[in-house]
């Protein structure tokens, strides 16, 4: 790559802006176009590119930072660092070099620490899932245009999820000064391309509106309603220098406290529940932190009351009496009051859609139950993409942030809950403790049915993983099935740890499972946890390159391949118009189908170096491979175990 | 890309079906109701109209099926089903699937091995 070359008085102009002064300032102080052209510079400083004198100019010396310079990049990362951001997912590109090189040397690539991918998107999952094993976001860097266009699905993802992650795009506001590729690589407004789906994004002008900025977007993602944000960075303002002596200062993010519900709405709340039934608490989005889970738990055992568990986060042990997620439909049926703690849907909570050739609706919950929210769902809301559902009518809604407003609800129940009632709750909690126990033992019995089929039945790869893993300190880091409530490891595992369960992909776009399961790996890694996914195979073959992220960077992570050779699910639905249509099903399979030739995971891992069995078709010879790719895994290694599944 | 919202829509219903199914006693099949079926032709047609796609291979269930068998429903509760079901099973009509093939695939059910004692398998150890 060649040296930019420069004037004299561009760069000065440079500076001027970069010291954050005023824009108007500087276009006066700024030489015009016509000047330029007018007086030849001296070879040693030749004259800005793209201008008539500079065709016939020499070539200018080599220039380097001087010792009394800086490059503007170095002090991004010394904002980044303030903000305690651990990793940068990354698929390399030259406009944002500046930064990079900033991160890798001035930095000392530890925290945040450069983790290499091979496509954007699995940058953007990485990051979305990290965030959820691990509390704290982590950044993502990008071309503005190419990349952000490859990141962009992912991105989706992650806003439908309302999971902060920080993107960072590179792009070159200069026309004048742009290299032949930059042309390509430069756009007006980079962050137009998302901003439907993100929370606030910036263009800085300048190291302070930068500084000012990249905190302010910090806060802006931090703050639920969580979601992605977007810093565009200049590449003149990453590359140009700047003289020590310049100092800018590093504003201290200030995060506000998550809204908590109105008092007397809560006392209200309180009221409804004390004096309920049946009450029913559904938890989607509610668990923020691990403390969300112990307060939930905490109500639901004052209350004895049913609790669903829709699984956008880890909300609620799955073997808790309590939990009636496995019967939820049920459960919601019974109701006389409940209680929706962040739900994504709650129209879908108590109704059902029937999807027939003419669709149809009906009302689930009783027409008389009383329906209570809290969700910061009310506080945040776009137009354009239509993640916000059917609107439910509530009779109650506290425009929140749930786990905020649990200890206040908690308080409130406890302080109404009189002898009587308790003892109404015992009776409530036995019966509901029955309900979950046999569930539970149905799960485990309709498991064993085509224990030895081959293909293995998911139920049986399931368990199998489940054999090996439940001593350890595990967490299940895959997405698994868009179904989170009742797939087959939350039928059968016990989850209780809020590390265990990571969610699901947020806007159900293909493709994220296998980097979020990477993603959670390298947060579960420094506390020494076993990662541990069930991968679908037409999720991994989006991005396979993350395998490579694994093995680079020593992530352990055993994967287990459900490799059913299909998408199955949207083979139901063309199964279905099909059925609809009346014209054979027969051919439903075409053109979901991953067959002719079968993929082989195993020689795919093992290509980009990681340990790998398989394809296994014996379900008997699972158990075995499984302990075997778990000794690599154990010894800090990713490993990779090919089953071929049935469908579903 | 998949479509997860309407496929947990979905589900909902289905997963109520399921839940009769399997909560429900397991009703003794009038096997003298039942046609003649042929089992192997059964199971290739279980395959070709894709009820493996929700009810998995071995008609154990699925995702987004419940078990159909085996000795869970007479064959009446069956053929009617596949006819006009009221969940989120596409409806089956005569036009392509023969009455004669509704009973082979009832007998293919039927057939299913059943499945070891589940105290027996160590995996599923509660």
């Amino acid at each position: 790559m060649g040296r930019r070359r420069r004037s004299r008085s561009g760069l000065e102009r440079r500076r001027f802006l970069q010291q954050g002064a005023l824009a108007g300032a500087a276009l006066v102080a700024a030489p015009r176009v016509a000047d330029a052209q007018a007086a030849a510079p001296p070879a040693q400083a030749p004259p800005p590119v793209m201008t008539h004198a500079a065709e016939g100019a020499a070539p200018a010396d080599v220039l380097v930072l001087r010792d009394e310079e800086r490059a503007g990049s170095d002090f991004m990362v010394d904002v980044f660092k303030s903000l305690g951001f651990e990793y940068f997912f990354a698929n390399p590109g030259s406009s944002f070099r500046g930064l990079h090189e900033s991160v890798i040397n001035y930095g000392g690539n530890r925290s945040p620490e450069l983790i290499t991918c091979c496509h954007e998107e699995s940058s953007v999952a990485m990051a979305h899932a990290y965030f959820k094993a691990e509390g704290k976001p982590a950044a993502i860097m990008a071309h503005g245009t190419v990349g952000l266009q490859h990141a962009s699905m992912a991105i989706y993802n992650a806003w439908c999820d309302r999971v902060p992650v920080y993107v960072i795009l590179g792009n070159h506001a200069d026309a004048a000064l742009r290299r032949g590729p930059e042309w390509y690589h430069g756009v007006q407004d980079a962050a137009a391309m998302v901003r439907d789906y993100t929370k606030w994004d910036d263009f800085p002008w300048s190291l302070t509106h930068f500084a000012e900025s990249a905190v302010r977007a910090y806060q802006v993602a931090m703050t639920p309603p969580m979601a992605p944000v977007v810093m565009v960075l200049d590449g003149g303002l990453q590359e140009h220098p700047v003289p020590r002596s310049e100092r800018f200062g590093i504003p201290r993010p200030s995060l506000p406290v998550p809204p908590q519900g109105e008092r007397g709405a809560v006392e209200e709340a309180a009221k409804l529940l004390v004096a309920a039934e049946y009450p029913v608490l559904v938890a989607d989005r509610m668990a923020r932190t691990p403390n969300g889970m112990t307060r939930l738990v905490e109500l639901a055992e004052t209350l004895q009351a049913a609790v669903i568990d829709q699984g956008s986060r880890m909300n609620f042990p799955s073997r808790h009496p309590l939990n009636q997620t496995l019967r939820a439909r049920a459960a919601v049926a019974e109701a006389d009051v409940v209680l929706g703690l962040e739900l994504v849907d709650y129209w879908g909570t108590v109704n059902a859609l029937r999807d027939q050739l003419h669709r149809s609706t009906r009302r689930v919950a009783k027409p008389t139950a009383k329906l209570i929210s809290i969700t910061t769902g009310d506080l945040y809301i776009r137009a354009n993409y239509q993640d916000f559902r059917r609107l439910q009518e509530i009779d109650l809604a506290i425009g929140a942030d749930a786990e905020a407003t649990l200890p206040a609800l908690v308080d409130a129940v406890k302080r109404l809950v009189t002898a009587d009632r308790r003892r109404v709750y015992e009776e409530r909690g036995a019966k509901l403790t029955q309900a979950s126990r046999a569930a539970a033992e149905a799960a485990r019995v309709a498991a064993t049915y085509a224990w030895e089929a081959s293909p293995v039945s998911v139920a049986r790869l399931c368990a199998e993983v489940w054999a090996q893993i439940r001593n350890e300190d595990w967490s299940l880091v895959s997405s698994y099935y868009s179904n989170d409530q009742t797939n087959w490891p939350r039928r059968l595992w016990n989850f209780d740890r809020s590390y265990q369960w990571l969610g699901h992909a947020g806007g159900g776009g293909i493709g994220y499972g296998a980097p979020a399961a990477v993603g959670g790996a390298l947060a579960n890694r420094r506390h020494g946890r076993l990662s541990v996914a069930i991968q679908t195979d037409g999720d991994m073959m989006y991005a396979p390159g993350v395998i490579w992220t694994a093995a680079h960077h020593r992530i352990p992570l055993l994967t287990v391949m459900n490799n059913n050779r299909a998408y199955h699910q949207e083979i139901m639905h063309v199964q279905k118009m099909c059925n609809a249509r009346n014209r054979g099903v027969d051919r439903g399979e075409i053109g979901s189908q991953l067959l002719d030739p079968n993929i082989d995971y195993a020689k795919l891992a093992q290509s980009m170096g990681v340990y790998a069995e398989g394809p296994i078709e014996n379900p008997n010879d699972l158990g075995p491979a499984i302990r075997r790719a778990l000794a690599v895994v154990k010894k800090g290694d990713p490993a990779l175990v090919d089953v071929v599944t049935q469908a579903r | 890309m998949m479509s997860w919202v309407s496929a947990v829509a979905a589900f909902v219903l289905v997963a109520h079906v399921a839940a009769v199914a399997q909560t429900a006693p397991a009703a003794k099949p009038a096997q003298s109701a039942a046609p003649p079926g042929r089992v192997d032709a059964g199971g290739a047609l279980y395959k070709k109209v894709g009820c493996y796609q929700c009810h998995a291979n071995e008609a154990q269930g699925g995702l987004s099926g419940p078990r159909i068998g085996p000795n869970l429903f007479p064959f009446a509760r069956f053929s009617e089903y596949i006819r006009k079901p009221t969940g989120e099973m596409p409806p089956y009509t005569p036009k392509v699937l023969s009455d004669q093939d509704v009973a082979d695939i009832y007998a293919w059910v039927q057939a299913r091995p059943r499945p070891p004692a589940v105290n027996t398998l160590p995996q599923l150890a509660p």
